[in-house]
């Protein structure tokens, strides 16, 4: 995650709330105060309802001690602070999520004209989350995650034609397509991959930790996984390592509320995710992950608390993809209101949009930028298509490093 | 220095890497303070403290995994399964990730680490404690699999493997920890993992064996001597890769061969070998190539493991079978 543009996680340490209450802050407050949602669509999306209901909790510090906790409100039920953003960083975060979102496009369309092979995990909708995290995160932290990878592959520092050709699987693919949409590694960037098996990166996220910590070096481990890894056993046995020895790993559940097909409800006893780690002793947080200002607020304190070496801290942020889970997918689970009621109201790119432009950033500055990601993406898909194919030598080497 | 068994073989390989190679770490269950389940981490946590020889809780998919992010950023870890039958619950991550990471990142994240775990029958245990399972780890490109026989062999090779770039499953024969004793190198001593080695000569019949199989076959070449027939011995001592060289030179001299593993016969390593003699050297044989194994099924409760295992007695009557073609 060394090269990326507009980084500033190493500036602020604390992150700062927003003093005028923005939109979706005003929404919040009137749920708050309304003893039913404001429509049937609302209460559907993204934890609504867990806003309606917990959202004035408070959580008591420990007896004994003098002084509050100053982790205690990252535990509230949800997390409610903001980063204030300049112009310049809103203008990074925008930057970022637009380059994941047109990539992904981009590779859907490659996919349908029969140019891709495999499968295809898009992250379209869930933009903030990734782009929240790596603009918290240091130079020296690294990342880890499942299979829908691309985003977070694209924000470490990976050029989107080196990308697009590993979708192609082409040789100046990043893993000289050997690797394809879920596998990808990019150690130079602190990008350790794209795992295509659900919950296996989370004990790889806490050994990267584990030697992160026994190297002295001063590194969060950034441990993404989804709802359905949280019902994986090793997700467990990972938690209970990273209290035991107090690793330096954030473990990200990207809630996206559906694993496949199967909605959390239908696969979960307990729904609420951010308190799986609970009694293994790892605290949660639950935050909004279609609003980058809270993710980035709330990644800017994890990772604080992390580097205060209290342990591992698991955050929660409720997001939503609105393809399919792979391209194969009609996704018939789930109403189809449902995903235009997301996409209508708590777009992720839309909601950032609206705060630039009542921040006073102008449309024009927006253009620029939209014009400079198109025709990054759209060359990246050119040489995606043109590059060549491996050679076949090339699918024996790495198998072994020391051949008999 | 004194003569050792084959656990202390195992134990001072690991002394002298750790105090070799700080980025070298063990950990496991019981590996620390109570010296490992069968003693083979006895001494290390008081000399090279908590911190390098790590007690985890009981979570084996848990352990892999930490060890393969451990070793992407830069550790060697050597991980141990209590038994080799306890590591199923590991296999996903042995299989997805240890194997194939150098492979999947196009070379750019080796993946050096040593999975120990005692395998095989004969210390009157059952099914899951006596496992012989290196078909599947031989089948997983990526992996290699080192199997040792004697105590010497078994620091030589475990020296080997701890600084071999390629992860390797260390597979010890608990049969034999402590049968017997054998003298080793005062100066550390490393033995070329993939290569077999003759350890008795003869111009009968090659007979191919590796780890507990050991002694067994070589008390059956005792028993043909008696009768006149000299066998050659192999000693695979790495199953995966083969050295097929070593193989192919003895048999083309003997023109028989008999492989010998206790793990289940169909597809196991004796199949693979059958397999290539066939493929190489067909037309110089004398006889079809046999196999001495265990049987197709899980190793039997302690009153009927040692009809399990192939025995000298059974090895013997093979080779002579193999002889009268």
């Amino acid at each position: 995650m060394a090269k990326r543009a507009g980084k500033s996680g190493a500036r602020a340490t604390q992150a700062k709330t927003r003093a005028k209450k923005s939109p979706s802050a005003t929404r919040a407050s009137a749920r708050k105060t309304s003893s039913k949602p404001a429509s049937k669509g609302e209460a559907k999306a993204l934890g609504a309802k867990v806003t309606d209901a917990k959202a004035s909790a408070k959580k008591t510090p420990p007896p004994g001690h003098d002084h509050p906790d100053p982790y205690a409100h990252l535990f509230a039920d949800e997390y409610h602070r903001e980063y204030e953003a300049s112009h310049e960083e809103m203008l990074g975060f925008y930057r970022q999520m637009l380059r994941i979102r047109r990539f992904e496009e981009k590779a859907g369309q490659l996919y349908g004209m029969g140019l891709i092979g495999g499968f295809l995990h898009l992250y379209i909708g869930e933009e903030a989350v990734a782009v929240g995290f790596d603009s918290a995160a240091g130079p020296q932290d690294r990342v880890v995650t499942g299979y829908r990878c691309h985003g977070h592959a694209l924000i470490a520092g990976c050029s989107p034609k080196s990308l697009m050709a590993e979708l192609t699987g082409r040789a100046p693919g990043l893993c000289k397509g050997k690797g394809g949409s879920m596998h990808m590694f990019a150690p130079d960037h602190r990008f350790y991959g794209g795992h295509g098996i659900v919950g296996a990166p989370a004990p790889l996220g806490t050994g990267l930790a584990f030697a992160a910590k026994y190297r002295g070096e001063d590194a969060v481990s950034l441990t993404f996984f989804g709802d359905g890894a949280t019902n994986q056993g090793q997700v467990y046995e990972s938690f209970n390592m990273a209290v035991l020895w107090k690793l330096p790993v954030v473990y990200v559940i990207e809630n996206n509320h559906y694993a496949m097909g199967t909605s959390v409800d239908r696969a979960s006893g307990q729904k609420d995710l951010h308190k799986r780690g609970e009694s293994l002793g790892v605290p949660g947080m639950l935050v909004d992950g279609m609003n980058v200002f809270k993710v980035r607020a709330a990644a800017e304190e994890a990772i604080a608390y992390i580097r205060s070496g209290r342990g591992p801290i698991l955050v929660e942020v409720k997001t939503y993809r609105y393809r399919g889970h792979s391209m194969s997918d009609p996704a018939k689970y789930r109403p189809r209101e449902e995903v235009q009621e997301v996409r209508a109201h708590h777009d992720p790119i839309e909601l950032l949009k609206e705060r630039m432009l009542d921040a006073g950033i102008g449309e024009a500055e927006i253009k620029k930028i939209d014009r400079a990601v198109k025709q990054e993406i759209d060359e990246a898909a050119d040489f995606a298509r043109h590059a060549a194919e491996p050679e076949p030598d090339e699918l024996y080497r790495d198998v072994l490093i020391e051949e008999a | 220095m004194p003569e050792i068994t084959l656990i202390e073989g195992v134990n001072l390989a690991l002394k002298e890497k750790m105090a070799e190679n700080e980025n070298v770490v063990v950990l496991g269950q019981d590996v620390g303070l109570d010296g490992g389940i069968f003693r083979a981490t006895i001494g290390l946590i008081e000399e090279f403290g908590a911190d390098r020889v790590i007690d985890t809780p009981l979570a084996e998919a848990g352990i892999i995994g930490m060890a393969v992010g451990m070793a992407m950023n830069g550790l060697i870890p050597i991980p141990e399964m209590q038994f080799s039958g306890f590591s199923y619950t590991a296999f996903h991550q042995i299989e997805n990730h240890v194997a194939r990471y150098h492979w999947r990142t196009r070379g750019q994240i080796p993946m050096p680490m040593v999975i120990r775990m005692p395998y095989g029958a004969g210390v009157r245990a059952f099914e899951l404690h006596s496992e012989s399972r290196e078909a599947y780890w031989a089948h997983t490109p990526g992996l290699k699999v080192v199997i040792p026989s004697t105590p010497r062999k078994a620091r030589a090779l475990l020296r080997a493997a701890i600084e071999h770039p390629d992860p390797v499953v260390f597979y010890e024969p608990k049969a034999i920890y402590r049968a017997f004793r054998e003298n080793v190198s005062d100066e550390p001593e490393t033995m070329e993992i993939g290569k077999a080695e003759v350890v008795r000569e003869g111009r009968h019949i090659t007979m191919i064996a590796y780890g507990a199989m050991m002694p067994r076959t070589l008390e059956a070449a005792r028993m043909l001597a008696d009768e006149g027939i000299e066998a050659e011995v192999i000693d695979l001592m790495t199953v995966s890769p083969l050295d097929e060289e070593t193989i192919i030179e003895s048999v083309r001299r003997t023109g028989r061969a008999l492989v010998v593993h206790e793990a289940p016969r169909s597809f196991g390593p004796a199949a693979e070998i059958i397999a290539r003699l066939n493929d190489k050297i067909f037309f110089e044989l004398e006889a079809p190539v046999a196999r001495v194994t265990g049987y197709d099924m899980p190793p039997p409760f302690f009153a009927r493991e040692q009809w399990f295992l192939p025995s000298p007695t059974r090895i013997a009557d093979e080779a002579r079978e193999t002889l009268k073609l």
